[in-house]
């Protein structure tokens, strides 16, 4: 098998797909929290992705994206025994796993992904888990079984009420906290906008929350500073110094922004290659 | 020929490409001597008995035999000269500060009392290499009988790739341990194609490759595999990792988008070719007016870059004059042929955006030079109240990096001193933890590439002793 082959592929959801890739070194020294760069062809831009699993035995890391723009096509269209022109890592600093006590996990959307490892590190310390799980509709929900099974209760949200409760993640975490269930701790992980209100949401409350953000880079290795952003009206690099940071330090509105540099150039080129495959 | 006869033949201008016509390409601006150019510039050199060009060399090549050599025409003699002592002379060549190395000792300048009428040493390097690239007949390096030691080398920059090679060719088996996908570190990332060809690093990295050198990408050390792991697996290890954390100005404004650290501009733009996007899908910010803060070849890299992919300003903001750039001479040349605008004497205070978060302008405050400080050079003082905005739509902060820590943090036995370089012992580069060696900007902060390859020749030569137990 040749590295960086992509031995499993599945869709889980419209546009969500799941790789298991053959990467050994990286799947050895994996932590939850950790993260790759990926690249598909020399050409193609290099993207960071939350490693969900690791199996050390198979020396293969479990992956999963969504198809966005280009890139995220690309990737999308790669079949099993192709393989990824390079990835590299584990990268990033890896969870702060502890024995915190009752712990609320939320995933919105494609988040449950880096969601699901931290997780179970947390569970695996001991920790009470409580899931909500949101997506804009069912058939977008991912990773259900995976949670449910460490959870002490999940919770389900959809925007259209598809599935589990009509609304926000949020929603249902204000239902928890006016409930009086004791929170020891909040992991957020998800859109930005979506981890910016449940910092809001605990932050009256004082419940420490932990968001982890997925910010443009290009090394991943603090070379280049492109994934910086301010935490405590402090500079930090997401890749070196996160991709956790305290949610309710974070300058969620400058992250809102950054994350959208490029989103004019990725369209145009989505939509310039689409026209041609047309 | 008589030296007097020498002394009256001008310097040999290199061919160029004219600066209206290389904006609009990444090719490469100098375009090389001709034989005949070549030889008549070696005329020039008169071969003296004691060379202080060597001595500013640090990598000491021995230029005058090496010239007269090319005087001859005898340029496989020429090459090899070259080669005995420095592994990438196309490199070299073309971004080595010559002027400030073994041209400032030149006598030929000294006789006319001008550095830049010194014989033209890194032309002439240059010349040398290229020719070895387009007629490569024989193999000029010679491997010596396997010792059976290992070496790793951390990073594929200019102080790594030194390693490796003298490494070879003294018989040990090196492996390359690089965090990108492609090897040359600063060279690939950061130089752009104008100024060094990625086929040329390409190329030298080929002729490793047939020494039996072993690169492995997308490898981070510290991360996919432990500084213990490789000790544990080779004989000795080098670390050269340079200097990839990127200083920011600290001032307001300064997240606001449309501001790159030098770094990430030049990364996209050469390691991920994002000029030629979409062919290359990496995006990059375009703008008429870009503002370029920093003095540095850096910096002037940033604003050639900003200029070639369409800005109609591009513009360096430093805080000192003209004469205190640290920027090569040949650079900041090339820079204002090319319409790169000078704010000198200015340093920025603030970044200005609109409601969306984009770059609108740089504020600015006017500077006077006052006493030298600790670097030598005069210190700049503020003109209070002289600050004024230059609208632009990109600022690129070049104002230099620090060492990464990315390796030191997974490895707290390594020891730093105090600006996070490492420390070693300066005779042979040998870190705190035995057989571990270092050079390059991860030990003297951001230097030159001649520096970090002069660093990797010594560290190659102390592992080469640890290795096979040999004395000096």
């Amino acid at each position: 098998m040749s590295l960086y082959e992509i031995v499993e592929k599945t869709c889980l959801a419209p546009r969500v797909y799941q790789w298991f890739v053959q990467a050994p070194a990286i799947a050895d020294k994996h932590r939850p929290g950790q993260f790759v760069i990926i690249q598909t062809t020399e050409n193609s831009e290099r993207i960071p992705l939350t490693i969900v699993e690791s199996r050390k035995e198979q020396g293969l890391i479990r992956i999963i994206f969504q198809k966005v723009g280009k890139s995220t096509s690309d990737m999308a269209a790669l079949q099993p025994g192709d393989s990824l022109f390079a990835v590299a890592g584990p990268l990033g600093t890896p969870t702060h796993l502890d024995m915190f006590g009752s712990v609320v996990c939320i995933g919105g959307g494609i988040g449950a992904a880096p969601l699901l490892p931290i997780a179970r590190g947390l569970k695996e310390r001991g920790n009470q888990i409580t899931g909500i799980l949101g997506a804009r509709s069912k058939e977008l929900l991912i990773l259900e079984p995976e949670m449910r099974e460490l959870s002490k209760k999940l919770y389900i949200t959809t925007d259209d009420g598809s599935a589990g409760e009509k609304g926000f993640v949020t929603d249902v975490l204000k239902q928890i906290i006016e409930s009086g269930q004791h929170i020891d701790q909040v992991v957020t992980i998800g859109p930005p906008v979506m981890m910016k209100m449940t910092a809001e949401t605990t932050r009256a409350h004082a419940i420490s929350t932990v968001a982890s953000l997925n910010t443009i880079m290009v090394d991943g290795t603090g070379m280049c500073g492109g994934c910086r952003i301010h935490v405590n009206d402090e500079t930090k690099f997401v890749c070196v110094d996160g991709p956790e940071f305290d949610a309710h330090q974070v300058d969620w509105d400058e992250m809102l922004k950054r994350q959208n540099i490029y989103r004019d150039h990725e369209c145009r080129l989505f939509r310039n290659q689409t026209d041609e495959t047309l | 020929m008589k030296n007097k006869e020498r002394l009256l033949i001008d310097p040999v201008k290199m061919p160029e490409q004219e600066p209206e016509t290389r904006i609009h390409n990444q090719k490469e601006v100098p375009l090389g001597f001709s034989l005949d150019q070549a030889k008549r510039e070696a005329l020039r050199c008169l071969q003296c008995k004691n060379p202080k060009c060597v001595e500013d060399c640090p990598v000491n090549i021995d230029i005058p035999r090496f010239i007269g050599q090319i005087a001859e025409g005898d340029i496989t003699a020429a090459v090899r000269t070259v080669k005995e002592k420095n592994v990438f002379p196309s490199i070299c060549g073309r971004v080595c500060p010559q002027e400030e190395q073994c041209q400032s000792r030149c006598t030929v300048g000294k006789i006319h009392k001008d550095v830049d009428k010194s014989v033209g040493i890194g032309r002439l390097e240059r010349f040398v290499a290229d020719w070895d690239r387009a007629h490569y007949t024989e193999n000029t390096v010679r491997v010596e009988t396997k010792t059976g030691k290992k070496a790793a080398v951390v990073g594929s920059g200019p102080a790594g790739l030194t390693v490796a090679g003298d490494l070879a060719k003294k018989g040990h088996s090196v492996t390359v341990y690089e965090a990108l996908h492609k090897p040359g570190g600063v060279l690939i990332y950061g130089i752009p194609e104008f100024r060094l060809p990625k086929a040329i690093v390409q190329q030298e990295v080929e002729n490793l490759e047939k020494l039996g050198v072993q690169f492995r990408y997308n490898a981070i050390i510290g991360n996919t595999f432990t500084l213990q792991e490789l000790r544990d697996e080779y004989d000795t290890v080098f670390i050269g990792t340079g200097a990839g954390l990127p200083r920011f100005l600290n001032v307001p404004g300064e997240n606001l988008l449309g501001v790159y650290s030098a770094n990430e501009y030049l990364t996209r733009a050469n390691l991920m070719r994002a000029y030629d996007f979409p062919n290359s899908d990496t995006p990059i910010l375009r703008d008429e007016r870009v503002v370029i803060v920093g003095g540095g070849n850096v910096a002037m890299d940033a604003a050639r870059t900003a200029r070639r992919l369409g800005a109609e300003h591009s513009m360096i903001v430093y805080r000192r004059s003209l004469d205190e750039l640290p920027a090569r001479k040949e650079e900041v040349h090339h820079a204002k042929e090319e319409g790169i605008e000078f704010h000198l004497l200015r340093n920025p205070v603030e970044i200005f955006g609109d409601e969306q978060g984009w770059v609108t302008g740089i504020q600015v405050i006017k500077m006077q030079l006052g006493e030298p400080d600790e670097s030598g050079r005069r210190r700049p003082i503020p003109i209070p109240d002289s600050e004024y905005k230059i609208d632009c739509g990109i600022v690129i902060v070049a104002i230099g990096n620090r060492p990464n820590p990315l390796l030191l943090k997974e490895t707290p036995e390594l020891q730093v001193r105090d600006k996070g370089t490492l420390q070693i012992t300066p005779e042979t580069g040998e870190t705190s933890i035995p057989g571990v060696f270092s050079g390059g900007d991860i030990v003297q902060g951001a230097a030159t590439v001649i520096l970090a390859m002069g660093d990797g020749r010594k560290a190659a030569e102390a592992m080469h002793r640890y290795m096979t137990g040999e004395q000096e």
